[in-house]
């Protein structure tokens, strides 16, 4: 391959920002100092730099950060580095939406309008932040600072919320909720996070049920100092990791077999089948991935696990990594989550120093460590072959299954991945199935299975959210009903009546409160026509804008499909027009599409949510038309 | 000769004698024939027969080699399977969705192109589950790309054809919106577009933009363009290792572009125009195809195609003319060449000017 780079040369911040991910340029080649003597005819380290193709991502994270977008001249130092063609960096850089790779202020808010958000008045802070610094993605102050409309941020338990990225010397990253204009203003101007809370409170603004003795997932947030392994070990920690590796992998993949563990990423897959597929994999190496990606609208189970108990993840991606015999394992979280990424990140180096880590891990003799990868605004990367596309440093685009990642998956091998929940219930396994204090470890899969109903085992994370007087993840065994969740988080505030339930998220279903009394379990939700997906479950009132809400999830599924498949690329935007077109029926009457009756709308819908759903490559376009589906098949709940 | 028969004579005695030359190893490497040299290039070793696969399409039992796709195996059969973004000579992005089929006992439809094959598998494609999905597919194509040029000679054939035969009616959607401004659509950042008011709704949202012209050799009209992903592959890895353009931002707002949305003289591209050879809409064009039909010019039934052999280099690619009017009006290369696959370079597929060139005092004129 021929690298054909064009334009000016990148500044020296740049080059410097860009060096400190990948190391200093060995070669004029690649942007160093140029040697005529040894480097005048040939070009050496081609291969080299194309094996790191996987440091695109964060390379790109690294300008952006920098300089606040992604220059010409900034990509195409990059491009050099690593030997990837500009067009493909191109590619990729212009599929992330928090890289910009036109002009933007350093400093920007990311004010969240997305569903939970918009039930707690986004669109009045957004309308007060547009009166004070103009429209969205306009410089003001004189260049230095702007604002942009942001899809859910995972903070819906204390919406609205906001995510600042300062670029510059020193970065930073930091979300703020709830927020008001003032604050969003006040936070860009400082350019700094608003003072430290205390800890606790936040923690109990979150999970709710904080100290209750019954919790097991939910045990250690906000009681263990989340950055302290010492405090972490005397709460019960690395107890799991060395049952784990004092059972052997075989008998350690048995347990979790035995505990009937499903993925609770949303496709509730065995975790168990999942890991002895790779483990029996003859290709090497395998790898483990942690999906942390968590980017479902009302989402926010995995970013409280990580940011109040980093170093259970640490210890459970250990422990899967030792059962399926992967010596490197790869954490990809969303970049909204800047607090959970420190903590997770702070979590890897102490337990490297500790020895939890490393190429003798706890003692056994065994190579394992991890690496945190940041994603760049893209909910398509939670589709876990998207996820590995991006990890790749390509666009996240998903790939056609089969073959499945147990074959097939990160950098072309076998590969277990799981999202952060999943794994946080393999530590009550390994820790003796009670909790993760206790015993050693044999049995726990038999008594984890004992916990919760036949067909859904174990204990459950609930992000409870909107109408609700106290929301938050909430914990509680596979069988509880839609009803005595409610009651943990409150009644509708105000003495309102409940008028719909969005469970799953924006890629699950509607459901009326004639559902209160589903038992929250894989076979109970789908005996209603609805999925549990990622746990969301956000509480509708009767003065809410469902119309309204619909519209945001159909632009939401329209801005984050990838774009790689008719159905969806296109399906998407059909969906989104037919919602406007329902919405404000007199618009368009006499003229096109606008003069078609409801009856026809909804004919349509239904062909358009089909093709979506039959023939899309990935979960994205196949769920993209579930939720407004369901929402119109019930007269009752949306008069359209 | 072998390596004996190069070193020096033993010197002979008395007089002066030099030290016996010996050649440095690595020089030796070079002026040595390796002996036993066969005079005639060994035929390969049989390929290994592959297992056949029995599966049942539509209710036929057929057997095909293991690794075929569901496509190979229909087309085997003679079982007609639509396909956009597919095509011989390339790997299969399994994008566009219009081959899917039923898999009895899969969730969702699967792309034909693609999977492979599995004995025992159980196969419609003929179901109303599949037609439905391609009919609507097709109507998601046709209502937002400009598919006029997709004709019966295009590489994927007619795409009417295909709308006439699964019903698809693109007008359901509304008469498609107007077209955007150059730049318009580059301009649109990931994840954050315009949500159309009820009246904008009426009409349908397409890709259509102006035409891009930049050079003498091809223009690029990606208001045609589908999306197949077809020209990157032939720009890249499945033939030319270019890698002048790749697929840029998302969604609907995706894109075949150069980086930086550079004109094409400012980028890698070489013109070796194998991507107007994969092109199954006609977004990609030679610039004397485009400034033909521009004036009216272009008659495909007045024209006759020609296959000869290029006469640049020794490597020998089977070239297509098609001639309209004693004119060369275009260069192709036939898919099943082993010479070329269907690929060709900047001289084959553009070099032909000399041939015509009619000025005072030249052949021809």
């Amino acid at each position: 391959m021929d690298l054909h780079v064009i334009g000016p040369l990148a500044s020296p911040a740049e080059r410097a920002a860009v060096d400190a991910v990948l190391g200093p340029a060995t070669s004029g080649w690649h942007g160093g100092g140029r040697d005529a003597r040894t480097e005048g005819h040939a070009a050496r380290g081609g291969h080299d730099a194309r094996a790191r193709r996987d440091l695109l991502l964060p390379a790109l994270h690294a300008l952006q950060d920098r300089v606040g977008q992604i220059t010409q001249p900034g990509l195409n130092y990059v491009c050099r580095r690593l030997s990837v063609p500009p067009a493909e960096a191109y590619g990729v850089a212009t599929f992330y939406a928090m890289f910009a790779t036109q002009a933007r202020p350093p400093a920007v808010a990311h004010l969240c309008d997305d569903i939970a958000c918009r039930l707690a008045g986004a669109e009045d802070v957004i309308a007060d932040v547009a009166r004070a610094l103009g429209p969205a993605g306009e410089p003001a102050h004189d260049g230095t600072l702007s604002w942009l409309r942001s899809p859910c941020l995972g903070l819906c338990e204390r919406a609205p919320a906001a995510l600042f990225t300062i670029a510059g010397e020193h970065p930073r990253r930091f979300a703020s909720a709830p927020v008001d204009a003032a604050s969003v203003v006040g936070g860009l101007e400082a350019s700094a996070a608003p003072a430290d809370e205390d800890a606790r409170a936040s923690a109990r603004a979150s999970v709710p049920q904080l100290g209750d003795p019954a919790l097991r997932l939910l045990a250690r947030a906000g009681v263990v100092d989340p950055t302290s392994i010492d405090d972490y070990r005397a709460h019960g920690g690395f107890r799991a990791l060395a049952n784990a590796i004092a059972m052997g992998a075989e008998a350690t993949i048995r347990e979790v077999t035995d505990s009937k563990l499903m993925g609770r990423g949303g496709a509730a897959f065995p975790t168990g089948r999942k890991w002895s597929a790779v483990a029996a994999q003859p290709a090497q190496p395998h790898y483990m991935v942690c999906n942390a990606d968590e980017s479902e609208p009302g989402t926010f189970k995995d970013r409280v696990l990580m940011e109040l108990d980093p170093f259970a993840v640490v210890e459970s991606m250990t422990i899967e990594g030792f059962a399926t015999g992967a010596s490197r394992g790869y954490l990809y979280i969303r970049g909204e989550y800047p607090l959970a990424e420190a903590r997770i990140s702070h979590a890897i180096e102490a337990a490297r120093a500790a020895g939890y880590l490393g190429p003798d891990v706890a003692g056994s003799g065994w190579s394992f460590d991890i690496e945190v990868r940041r994603g760049a605004g893209a909910y398509i990367c939670g589709e876990e072959t998207a996820l590995f596309e991006s990890i790749e440093g390509k666009r996240g685009e998903p790939r056609n299954k089969p073959p499945f990642p147990v074959e097939f998956g990160l950098f072309g091998k076998p590969t277990a991945i799981n999202n952060v929940e999943t794994l946080a219930n393999v530590l009550i396994i390994l820790g003796g199935g009670e909790g993760p204090e206790t015993g050693d470890g044999v049995g726990g899969g038999a008594r984890f299975a004992a916990l919760g109903t036949e067909g859904s085992t174990g204990p459950k994370l609930f992000c409870l959210s909107g109408a609700v007087a106290r929301p938050g993840v909430y914990e509680v065994p596979f069988g509880t009903t839609l009803r005595e969740l409610l009651d943990l988080g409150g009644s509708v505030p105000g003495g309102r009546s409940i008028r719909a339930i969005l469970l799953g998220g924006a890629a699950g279903v509607f459901v009326g409160p004639e559902t209160l009394d589903t038992e929250l379990t894989f076979e109970g939700t789908r005996a209603i026509g609805a999925s549990l997906g990622s746990g969301v479950v956000m509480v509708f009132d009767e003065t809410v804008d469902l119309v309204g809400t619909l519209r945001r999830i159909a632009a939401f599924f329209r801005d984050e499909s990838c774009g790689q498949c008719v159905p969806c690329r296109v399906g998407t935007v059909r969906q989104e027009e037919l919602l406007a077109r329902l919405a404000d029926p007199m618009a368009g009457s006499g003229s096109g599409a606008g003069s078609r009756s409801r009856a026809d709308e909804l004919a349509l819908l239904t062909d358009i949510g089909r093709a979506m759903r039959d023939a899309s490559i990935c979960g994205l376009g196949q769920t993209a038309s579930s939720a407004i589906e369901s929402a119109l098949r019930q007269p009752e709940l949306v008069a359209l | 000769m072998t390596s004996d028969a190069r070193r020096p004579e033993p010197p002979a005695e008395g007089g002066y004698h030099p030290a016996p030359y010996v050649m440095p190893p690595d020089l030796a490497r070079v002026f040595t024939t390796p002996a036993g040299r066969p005079t005639r290039i060994p035929e390969p070793p049989p390929e290994a027969l592959k297992s056949a696969v029995t599966l049942q399409i539509d209710g036929r039992s057929i057997s095909v080699p293991e690794g075929s796709t569901i496509l190979e195996a229909c087309r085997a059969e003679g079982i007609d399977v639509p396909t956009m973004c597919w095509l011989e000579n390339l790997t299969p992005v399994n994008v566009c969705r219009v081959c899917v089929v039923e898999v009895a006992g899969s969730r969702v439809l699967a792309p034909a192109c693609s999977r492979k094959v599995e004995p025992g598998m159980d196969v419609q494609t003929k179901s109303e589950r599949v037609k439905a999905s391609r009919k609507v597919v097709l109507e998601f194509l046709a209502s937002s790309v400009d598919t006029s040029l997709a004709g019966p000679a295009a590489p994927n054939g007619d795409f009417a054809a295909y709308l006439e035969r699964y019903g698809a009616d693109p007008s359901r959607f509304g008469p498609p919106a107007g077209p955007a401004a150059a730049g318009e659509r580059e301009a649109h950042g990931p994840g954050h577009h315009h949500s159309p008011s009820g009246s904008e709704a009426a009409s349908a949202a397409t890709v259509r933009q102006p035409v891009k012209v930049d050079n003498d050799l091809y223009v690029r009209d990606y208001s045609k363009c589908i999306l197949c992903y077809k020209c990157v592959e032939a720009c890249g890895d499945d033939a030319q290792n270019t890698f002048a353009i790749a697929v840029a931002g998302r969604g609907f707002d995706a894109r075949i572009s150069t980086e930086w949305n550079v004109g094409l003289p400012d980028s890698a591209c070489v013109y070796c125009g194998n991507c107007i050879g994969v092109c199954p809409t006609g977004a990609l064009m030679f610039k004397s195809e485009h400034d033909m039909r521009a004036a009216g010019t272009w008659d495909e039934s007045a024209q006759s195609t020609t296959e000869t052999i290029c006469p640049y280099c020794g490597v020998g690619c089977v070239l297509d003319l098609h001639v309209q009017d004693n004119t060369i009006v275009k260069v192709t290369s036939p898919m099943d060449s082993s010479v070329t696959d269907g690929h060709l370079c900047i001289k084959g597929r553009f070099g032909f000017e000399f041939t015509q060139s009619r000025g005072p005092g030249r052949p021809g004129s």
